[in-house]
């Protein structure tokens, strides 16, 4: 069986600092950790492949540090991987990243593709979906578990809001994962000297050859017009009073207002 | 494309079991009010609603600020299919060419939007928490949607200028419902739907339920909620939330300790709630949590760091130990309603 996983190179975003002068993100010094929806959906697939065997393709598309993260998966297990980098793909919404992917996963051969459910960084859950209806692929998406697996269907487990469905679909198709899904392994400490030596192809438009409109930034329909981080928007009392004084207050503050009846 | 020839604000009606969701009844008030802001377009809210509804539905849907609703009649779109609504949707957009669809950014609209927007191969902005017209332009229909990211560190205000429709999703929640209203004139045009073309490869086997208890903290009056702080002491919390009537919630924090379930979980990541008061008890305030919480009403802060960024965003702020204060808490309320009169 060939499995794909997508995943993305982010910001560690707790880790994240604001300029509140300039409204923008401070990324000097932030630790880039891989995404950890699709880490994930990388250690599931590891279980099918540990389990029944599987050749896994990690797919990754970026800058060209995002090679680190690759390295990394080959350590913990990937059988290839490939990073999709060229300046012409940069500033790409959901809508020019999915046309970037589909066009190169076209070119593969694949029974399950893994997403991550989203990103930390631009938290839109729309990479997968959308790379499902480039490659006409069925999709379930919120996934918790793989129930069963094999190359003419996937079982599966899908949260929603207050339920879970059982649900089933017809192979190929694509999957997003949940952090919940699995627990990521660590590193095999022998493969990761092994990994330094591991080539990684890297694709550029020119084995692509997709028009400008419809990559990076020139091709995505939607555009940031601005950003800005967070006014303090109230001017708080801040007492320090005893425990029993504090209790008082808060009661007279509920009642003031009639928060609380009798 | 010509982007001309679209008008009119849609919204994508979620229902289950013949109720209508609460965050597209939000939504059609946030696209009334979008209207209203704009009257020189004469554009109309249409609600689209597919499956089966019934007349109370429709009436209901009337009430809070559709001027037509767009009743794509099928029985079997009760279930939600991937496939079968996207292809659904596309068709009926392509015929009436709207300017603006939102959909609910609910696990449902998070799934189909996505999809729907590529076919359209149009733009999509997800989890939006704010829509506004273009102040620099008094005609103009071009959407301004602000939308958190990085954790909520970042607020992006997202525009599509040249594909429509302008799609979004919305952040349950956050937009307000408009006032029902009795006197009020909407048209239904109701149309059967057939679904012999598309195909149906994704087929849901079973339902299981998650926890017949879970309280949606998103409706409650009144939450007490607890941050890494609290560590051990949520049961503090729901004695005094049960004298108060209140809900318990938690912090990110508090919830990946495994204090209390996901379910509760406030903010960025977990749910957006608006209650009339929030008293946060040892969060310390980080973005990705007052993103959850800063609408609410009245917010009350303890926490023991006179430093803590939660003080800021609080009406009213405590510097102490939330597990000293609370159950004297109790007490006053207790001795309060036991009063002399």
């Amino acid at each position: 069986m060939n499995i794909i996983v997508l995943l993305k190179q982010v910001p560690d975003t707790t880790e994240m600092k604001v300029d509140k002068e300039k409204g923008t993100l401070i990324r000097a010094g932030v630790p880039t950790i891989t995404n950890p929806d699709d880490l994930a959906g990388f250690e599931a697939a590891l279980r099918i492949k540990d389990a029944q065997g599987a050749k896994i393709t990690c797919v990754t598309m970026g800058p060209p540090q995002a090679e680190n993260m690759l390295r990394e998966l080959y350590a913990m297990g990937a059988d290839e991987c490939v990073l999709i980098s060229d300046g012409k793909f940069g500033g790409a919404d959901t809508w020019a990243t999915s046309n970037t992917l589909g066009a190169y996963l076209a070119t593969l051969d694949y029974d399950l593709i893994i997403a991550g459910r989203q990103a930390i960084d631009g938290d839109t859950a729309q990479v997968g979906p959308q790379v499902a209806e480039k490659l006409s692929l069925p999709q379930i998406t919120y996934v918790e578990e793989i129930r069963s697996i094999n190359k003419e269907k996937i079982q599966v487990k899908k949260a929603l809001e207050n339920r879970y469905e059982i649900i089933e679909a017809k192979m190929p198709c694509l999957i997003t994962t949940l952090g919940s899904i699995a627990k990521p392994r660590y590193m095999h400490v022998r493969e990761i000297q092994k990994a330094f030596d591991k080539e990684i192809p890297v694709i550029t438009n020119e084995h692509l050859k997709l028009l400008p409109e419809d990559i990076g930034l020139k091709g995505s329909p939607t555009k940031v017009k601005r950003t800005f981080t967070k006014e303090v928007h109230k001017n708080s009392d801040v007492l320090t009073l005893d425990p029993r004084a504090a209790a008082k207050k808060i009661l007279d503050v509920l009642l003031d207002n009639q928060y609380i009846g009798k | 494309m010509n982007i001309h020839d679209y008008k009119d604000l849609y919204v994508l009606i979620e229902h289950e079991q013949g109720i209508l969701h609460d965050a597209s009844i939000e939504l059609l008030g946030e696209a009334k009010r979008l209207k209203e802001d704009r009257p020189g377009l004469q554009y109309q809210v249409v609600a689209v609603i597919l499956g089966t509804a019934s007349q109370a539905m429709l009436h209901e849907l009337g009430q809070r600020g559709a001027d037509e609703i767009l009743y794509l009649k099928n029985e079997a779109l009760n279930t939600f299919s991937t496939e079968r609504h996207t292809q659904v949707l596309y068709e009926a957009i392509v015929e009436r060419k709207p300017d603006i669809f939102l959909i609910p950014a609910t696990v449902l609209g998070r799934d189909l939007a996505p999809r729907l927007a590529a076919r359209c191969d149009t733009g999509l902005t997800a989890d939006a928490t704010k829509l506004a017209f273009d102040p620099d332009h008094e005609d103009s229909s071009l959407l301004l949607v602000t939308r958190p990211a990085f954790g909520g560190n970042l607020f992006g205000t997202i525009i599509n200028e040249d594909k429509r429709p302008q799609m979004t999703t919305i952040r349950p929640g956050v937009m307000d419902k408009w006032p029902k209203q009795e006197e009020h004139r909407c048209t239904i045009t109701e149309k059967a739907v057939s679904l012999d073309h598309i195909p149906h490869e994704v087929h849901i086997l079973e339902v299981l339920e998650k926890d017949h208890m879970a309280v949606d903290i998103a409706k409650a009056e009144i939450i007490i909620s607890g941050g890494r702080g609290v560590g051990n002491g949520f049961h503090v919390l729901r004695t005094c939330a049960e004298m108060l009537g209140a809900e318990v919630a938690g912090s990110r924090a508090a919830v990946d300790e495994g204090r209390i379930d996901k379910a509760y979980q406030v903010g960025q990541t977990g749910k957006t709630v608006k209650p009339k008061v929030y008293i946060a008890c040892g969060i310390s305030g980080a973005v990705q949590h007052l993103a959850g919480m800063e609408k609410s009403d009245y917010i009350i802060a303890i926490n023991k760091d006179p430093n803590a960024p939660i003080f800021q965003s609080a009406n009213i702020g405590l510097v102490g130990d939330a597990l000293e204060i609370l159950p004297l808490l109790t007490e006053e309320i207790r001795n309060y309603r036991e009063r002399p009169s």
